[in-house]
């Protein structure tokens, strides 16, 4: 695990695949793009953390613990979101009531935000978890052993 | 002859070339590699028919995640798989060719693809397209029907992904070399 240009190109790389995931994340609404997909591409870039600088580094960065709260809030946030407008007197997800007074939909941008951040959330530290999960119950292999 | 015909055929060729080889292959590292060229094939081909939604979601989670986690996957067990000798009986050439059959004879009854009087195109379809502009006021009509029209069906696949997370926790996350707690049974607990 020394290679020094992978590890250079993983600093590089990184931040721009976060940037990335967020620019679709919040881009859904206009073009091809959402939560699922933008959740996936952030725990890409933990993942090519991972195989550079080893999982014990990424852990470090990312904790396991994190992972779990992360799981549980971006499933309740979607949920949640869903009750708010139960709780304005309509529907479950009705966003149209988060601003009654708007007259272009303004509620329904709003809530799709909401709720396809939920989903990124969830889909991002599920998708981490399972990768240390999997990877973390055996020692690092050879690379001849591939 | 058009050009997309071309390409769609091309892709289709290639993706029934990468499934034989994947087939053939007793190499597990080459066969996760080929599953994730096929996604990205397929990926291509859902570009080719205009849903480039559905294409982004197989280029980042089939072809990227996926074979990332088969990797993993494959950490845990052999780097090849055992040999298999056939069976005497065809049972299951059998069944293949028949299910193979039954599904190239639905094919007769369905509708071209892009017509305009399919079903598809003529109830629900239509009514997203022409009322998302008026309801929703998104410029992607799928961001539309996934987050606001169909809100709730996308909260359940949020919660299988939940599910399949706290899944593989619960069976992988105890007891692990590398993080994770041991677990140790008690002596009164097997008596």
């Amino acid at each position: 695990m020394n290679q020094i240009i992978l590890k250079v190109t993983t600093k590089l790389l990184f931040a721009p695949i976060i940037l990335f995931a967020l620019y679709v994340q919040f881009h859904g609404d206009y073009g091809p793009g959402g939560g699922f997909q933008a959740g996936v591409i952030f725990a890409v870039a933990f993942i090519l953390h991972a195989f550079c600088f080893g999982l014990d580094e990424t852990k470090k960065a990312m904790p396991e613990k994190a992972l779990k709260v992360a799981m549980v809030v971006g499933v309740l946030f979607y949920a949640l979101t869903g009750v708010a407008t139960m709780l304005l007197g309509g529907n479950l997800l009705d966003y149209d009531l988060i601003d009654p007074e708007s007259t272009h939909h303004a509620g329904q941008h709003y809530g799709i935000i909401l709720v396809e951040w939920g989903v990124g959330v969830t889909v991002a530290s599920t998708m981490l978890m399972i990768f240390y999960q999997f990877t973390g119950r055996e020692p690092d292999i050879d690379q001849s052993d591939w | 002859m058009t050009m997309s015909l071309v390409i769609d055929l091309s892709l289709l060729t290639m993706m029934i070339g990468v499934a034989f080889a994947m087939l053939r292959s007793r190499h597990l590292f080459a066969v996760v590699m080929l599953s994730g060229i096929y996604s990205l094939l397929c990926a291509a081909f859902f570009v080719s028919l205009d849903a480039v939604d559905v294409a982004f979601t197989e280029a980042a989670v089939g072809a990227g995640v996926s074979t990332v986690l088969m990797l993993g996957g494959m950490l845990l067990t052999a780097r090849r798989e055992k040999p298999v000798t056939p069976g005497r009986a065809p049972v299951a050439l059998i069944a293949c060719f028949a299910t193979g059959a039954a599904l190239f004879y639905a094919t007769i009854d369905m509708p071209a693809y892009g017509e305009a009087n399919s079903p598809a195109n003529t109830h629900v379809g239509h009514a997203y397209v022409d009322d998302t502009p008026n309801d929703i006021a998104v410029p992607n009509i799928v961001t539309a029907v996934l987050a606001s029209y169909r809100g709730f069906d996308t909260l359940g696949e949020t919660l299988v992904i939940f599910t399949a997370g706290v899944a593989v926790v619960l069976l992988l996350g105890v007891g692990s070399t590398r993080g994770g707690r041991d677990v140790v049974d008690r002596e009164e607990d097997a008596a």
